[in-house]
């Protein structure tokens, strides 16, 4: 420290002043706005209060009462998972499908791609709806053009075995972002490696298993686990469409049992909605809310391990 | 001979692959060649046929929900799927519901408002983040792609109270809007990724001017990310545009401070069987960001790209 001449000292105390004031817009906004409320979660977890009576001290009872007699919880978590397996899964084939199809397009490829990218930014609530009507067994033009091929369409969002594969459809209908991320890096893979690969008399499939999937591999895993933690926060589109579907008039103080029909769209925001805004239990409700920030770091961390380049600077 | 197929062949073939053909016509045969054109002809009909079929997935929805929205009230009932009467009087019925058009001014303050603050207040962060060099920057990038991954409802109970209690501002939006004045996770990160691809000589060359940070920011860097500002400022628009939680949590006790994205959950809840006005009022939902996006096309698609694949 004494060798450091006072000059220097001085300059460096300067940028770190600069550097604190080029952050402090983000470092009070964290304190504020997510280390703070963290903080209270935790404390509140422990914590009997409704919000107008003064919160008592309950022990574990809370988090007692969300994994043994909370009805809610443990349907979220399962319909979660059959989220990440077969909603994640297709999503990212079906992402990767549309990007490879978009590259061998050669007749109005412009417009294809607009055309396959416009679902993606209709407002989740207008799409909800939008599909709701669509696959509404009554009215919908879904279920009357498959009559018409003599198919008897399923109930949709009215049938508990039918509600996760209509919210599947709905999110493949908002295939644009994975659409152009894949497209991106399909059209970064060295066309050299092609190239070799053809001279060597590879046919189509191992030119995309040898050449194509070792190249976009890093981009597949991102696409799996950003999809993972979209899954963890999954909440208007499960919610409206049961709302909508069930037939309950939207509004405040209406009551609407959560995850129709028979709990099968409910997922883990709901639930700490549910517990925190619809029954005043403030403590379950953080209890909820820390399980789901257990699951998002998880997914958040092992992405950050995986594409240390997402984050590093490289200059 | 030779000359003609091989030019006709590397009409048809993608640029990318031009590299196949003096490998595959290093001797060439008119029985091959023919061969091949079939083949190549094959996999254009199959591959334009493909994305015919993927069209009309994307499109037939808004197709089927914008004819719904322009059929009578008693067409609306039935199961036709063409309108026999345009009623476009539909969309002026929605918008002369009572609170539509104040669902449309709300939610323009809170995304007009919400993206020039998110943006003014994420810029100096990202580029701090980018470009200074100290202790504790790999950290904090960390806490930034953390809490872009967190979900929303992980604070929100103490953050309700937080807003209700203390500040007494439930049943606005402001809860929604002023936390954007201290930076977005999601914009300082794209932000962020653009800058680092800024080469360090432009933002020397201005401090050797006399420049000062701030104003290296301002004159330098600011005009070189217009497209990345741009790309943050859309996405940060439609986020606000098309939220429903925040609204939801904030906002729901108060008709008065709906957004369209809630106010329009509860005309359908209103308009039970109705529904060629709540396809109408769908459309008007749906519309403008739709119209945003085609001025801004590409503003929007090298933002998602930077999201994922820089970096």
């Amino acid at each position: 420290m004494s060798t450091v001449p006072y000059g220097l000292r001085a300059k460096r105390r300067r940028s770190a002043l600069r550097t604190l004031g080029f952050l402090s817009p983000w470092l009070i906004g964290l304190s504020v706005f997510f280390l703070y409320p963290l903080l209270s979660t935790v404390y509140f977890s422990f914590m009997k209060y409704d919000g107008f009576t003064a919160p008592t001290y309950v022990g574990l009872k809370n988090w007692l009462y969300v994994f043994r007699d909370n009805p809610h919880f443990w349907p979220a978590l399962s319909n979660t998972l059959w989220l990440v397996l077969v909603m994640v899964t297709m999503r990212v084939l079906f992402g990767l499908g549309i990007g490879l199809l978009i590259t061998k397009i050669k007749k109005g490829a412009g417009v294809f791609r607009t055309l396959f990218y416009l679902p993606f930014l209709a407002p989740p609530v207008a799409a909800s709806v939008s599909f709701v009507f669509l696959l509404n067994p009554g009215t919908g033009p879904v279920n009357h053009l498959l009559e018409k091929v003599g198919i008897e369409g399923p109930q949709w969002f009215n049938d508990a075995s039918w509600s996760k594969p209509s919210l599947t459809i709905l999110a493949l209908w908002c295939i644009g972002d994975l659409m152009v991320i894949f497209m991106a890096s399909l059209l970064d893979v060295p066309k050299e490696q092609y190239e070799a690969a053809e001279l060597d008399g590879a046919n189509a499939w191992q030119r995309f298993r040898f050449v194509t999937l070792p190249n976009i591999s890093p981009i597949i895993l991102f696409a799996v686990v950003t999809g993972v933690i979209a899954t963890m926060q999954y909440y208007t589109e499960p919610l409206v469409a049961a709302k909508v579907a069930s037939g309950v008039i939207g509004g405040s103080g209406q009551q609407f049992e959560p995850g129709y029909p028979d709990k099968s769209t409910l997922t883990v925001p709901q639930v700490v909605y549910n517990l925190g805004f619809q029954r005043f239990d403030t403590g379950a409700a953080c209890v909820v809310a820390l399980v789901l920030f257990a699951l998002a770091m998880v997914f958040t961390a092992f992405l950050m391990r995986r594409r240390s380049g997402f984050m590093s600077a490289e200059d | 001979m030779t000359e003609t197929t091989q030019t006709s062949r590397s009409a048809r073939t993608t640029p990318v692959r031009t590299g196949e053909l003096p490998a595959s016509t290093s001797a060439p045969r008119t029985a091959d060649s023919r061969k091949a054109k079939r083949k190549a002809a094959l996999e254009w009909i199959a591959v334009h046929s493909l994305a015919l079929a993927a069209a009309l997935f994307f499109v037939l929805p808004f197709v089927f929900v914008f004819l719904t929205a322009v059929m009578s009230d008693d067409q609306a009932l039935t199961r036709a799927l063409w309108p026999k009467t345009w009623e476009w009087g539909n969309f002026g019925t929605v918008w002369d519901t009572p609170g539509f058009l104040t669902w449309w001014k709300n939610t323009l303050l809170y995304a007009g408002l919400g993206t020039v603050l998110a943006v003014g207040s994420s810029l100096p962060v990202a580029y701090a983040l980018a470009k200074f060099r100290f202790r504790g920057r790999n950290v904090m990038m960390m806490v930034v792609i953390a809490a872009m991954m967190l979900p929303p409802q992980v604070v929100i109970v103490p953050m309700y109270l937080f807003w209700a209690k203390q500040m007494d501002l439930a049943g606005t939006l402001w809860p929604l809007i002023i936390p954007f004045a201290f930076g977005n996770a999601f914009t300082i990160f794209l932000l962020r990724q653009f800058l680092l691809t800024i080469p360090k000589e432009y933002t020397e060359a201005a401090k050797i001017d006399g420049c000062g940070e701030f104003r290296t920011l301002i004159r330098v860097v600011v005009p070189m990310c217009r497209p990345a500002i741009a790309a943050s400022a859309l996405f940060h628009f439609f986020y606000c545009w098309n939220d429903y939680f925040g609204p939801q949590i904030y906002a729901s006790e108060n008709p008065a401070a709906w957004t369209l994205s809630y106010g329009l959950e509860s005309f359908k809840g209103a308009h039970q069987t109705d529904w060629n006005l709540t396809m109408a009022a769908t459309v008007l939902v749906m519309a403008p960001v739709i119209a945003v996006f085609f001025f801004a096309q590409k503003a929007f698609v090298e933002g998602v790209t930077l999201t994922g694949v820089k970096g």
